[in-house]
């Protein structure tokens, strides 16, 4: 992945995950672990029980100033002022034409001060957009990516682990809200979120502590899950990986995330394209799809129709849950409707998939 | 999981059991770890003819996907039937149930280009080094 020879960063938890018997790879340019156990294993644990990833590779930055609202409503195309203190949402920060900088949590503490948890390999360019849009405005952007580790614990059972070692009390912690508290002794920002599609917390804190509560997480009974199973998970749950399925190329209609874009809100970067693509309907349109014949369709295969390339396959894998082939595909808006058949090219080879509703998964309440 | 003496091993780590002129291929123990769990198995059919180093299928792991060569020229005389309801066996079991294909070679003197146990321990272990 990574094009530059520099060394490979590591997160605080890069020891103990090698300890635990994590198998390391390059992604992005970090060390993290793709697997540990297996990623059928460690899938199963998280839909089941309760498992424990390293996600410190994640970027954080904070907002703060009299105009920090201000300066998030033109830069996302979410409604910031709708948030309230101790409550998150997924946006998206946004070019002008309309096309993701980055797809990001937002974080209220105050009307003031936000918290803002960005994707790895964009943290820098997302501080340094927020920082220029942030030019006469009275507001601090920073990146305080170096000051946090981040564990996400996920899983039926996660709030049962999580609770015997914080003083913060989870049930009243509704799905996306967070609080602050100790977690083993440590002062934590807890918040009901996760990547997997199902039940869990994501604990943000110091990285000298982060070793310790992995290692208690661990030995609670979660298990250590890689990058591996947070892709297979995440896309059963249907959740955008930017660089995969979102881009500086697609945009949030394109991209089927309709449900962030707030055009009432006022102007923001993007919003004329959005608004005529809302209006017009967009040229193509991000579905989920099974493989009809036997194949996994991969990132960045072909879809063809006629020997003409008219889509593009941008995540896809076996679905652990399901036991059959799924992805999702940019396709031409007037063949993107459900239960439409189309051809994808594996390694050359026309394979036929369907569109089927998303998402692949929906965990049971 | 020591490598079994009596196989050879291509540096694409398919392995090679020669009874007879009858060569069964599968990948190694080495390969199906690097590879993770195994949900789907791409083989030829019975009666293709395979030159050394064509291409003879591929194995889906739920992470990537990887090709498979074939280390002998010859023609496909068995597939192993059961990895399609059961591809986890190229996981669990490698060098026996995990098979994929056999051949009947053409010129079983190309077995003898290809590493033995020793010299394949010693390629694997140069290349996880990097």
């Amino acid at each position: 992945m990574s094009e530059s020879t520099e060394p490979l960063k590591k997160t605080p938890l890069n020891q103990v995950e090698k300890e635990l018997g994590g198998k390391m790879v390059d992604f992005g340019g970090w060390e993290l672990p793709v697997q540990f156990s297996g990623i059928l294993e460690e899938h199963e644990a998280v839909r089941t029980k309760v498992g424990v990833f390293d996600v410190s590779h994640m970027g954080e930055l904070t907002v703060k100033g009299p105009q920090a609202l201000e300066l998030l409503q033109r830069a996302t195309c979410n409604d910031v002022a709708k948030l309230a203190d101790g409550r998150i949402h997924y946006n998206g920060l946004l070019y002008p034409n309309g096309g993701f900088v980055d797809d990001i949590l937002i974080y209220q503490n105050d009307p003031n001060d936000f918290f803002v948890v960005v994707n790895a390999s964009n943290t820098d360019k997302d501080f340094e957009w927020l920082q220029q849009a942030a030019e006469g405005l009275d507001v601090e952007v920073r990146n305080v990516s170096g000051d946090y580790a981040q564990l996400a614990i996920q899983g039926p059972e996660a709030e049962r682990v999580l609770q015997a070692m914080t003083d913060v009390a989870l049930a009243d912690i509704k799905y996306y809200r967070f609080a602050t508290g100790n977690v083993d002794g440590a002062p934590s920002i807890v918040s009901r979120t996760g990547y997997t599609g199902e039940d869990g917390f994501e604990v943000y804190v110091a990285p000298e502590h982060a070793p310790r509560i992995m290692k208690k997480f661990v030995d609670a009974g979660a298990k250590p899950c890689g990058l591996g199973a947070r892709d297979t998970l995440r896309l059963e749950a249907k959740m955008a990986l930017y660089g995969n399925d979102i881009d500086h190329s697609t945009t949030p209609i394109e991209a089927d995330l309709g449900w962030i874009v707030k055009l009432e809100k006022g102007d923001f970067a993007g919003r004329d394209v959005i608004a005529r693509e809302k209006e017009e309907g967009p040229r193509r349109k991000l579905v989920g799809f099974e493989m009809i014949d036997r194949g996994i369709a991969r990132h960045g295969y072909p879809v063809v129709d006629g020997g003409e390339e008219i889509g593009v396959v941008t995540s896809g894998t076996h679905s652990p849950t399901l036991k059959k082939a799924i992805g999702l595909a940019y396709l031409p808006l007037d063949k993107s409707a459900q239960g439409s058949e189309f051809t994808v090219l594996i390694r050359g080879k026309e394979t036929r998939a369907r569109v089927i509703p998303t998402p692949f998964y929906k965990r049971a309440k | 999981m020591a490598t079994p003496e009596d196989n050879r091993y291509a540096k694409s780590h398919e392995y090679v059991h020669v009874e007879g002129d009858v060569a069964t291929i599968g990948i190694t123990d080495y390969a199906q770890k690097e590879l993770g769990d195994v949900v789907f198995v791409e083989l030829p059919q019975v009666g293709s003819a395979l030159d050394a180093a064509d291409e003879l299928g591929s194995i889906e792991s739920v992470k990537a996907v990887s090709e498979l060569f074939s280390p002998v020229s010859g023609e496909v005389v068995e597939i192993n039937e059961t990895l399609a309801d059961n591809p986890a066996l190229v996981n669990t079991d490698p060098w026996g149930d995990g098979w994929m294909i056999r051949i009947r070679m053409s010129d079983p003197t190309e077995v003898d280009e290809l590493m033995t146990a020793e010299e394949y321990d010693e390629y694997i272990e140069k290349e996880s080094a990097h």
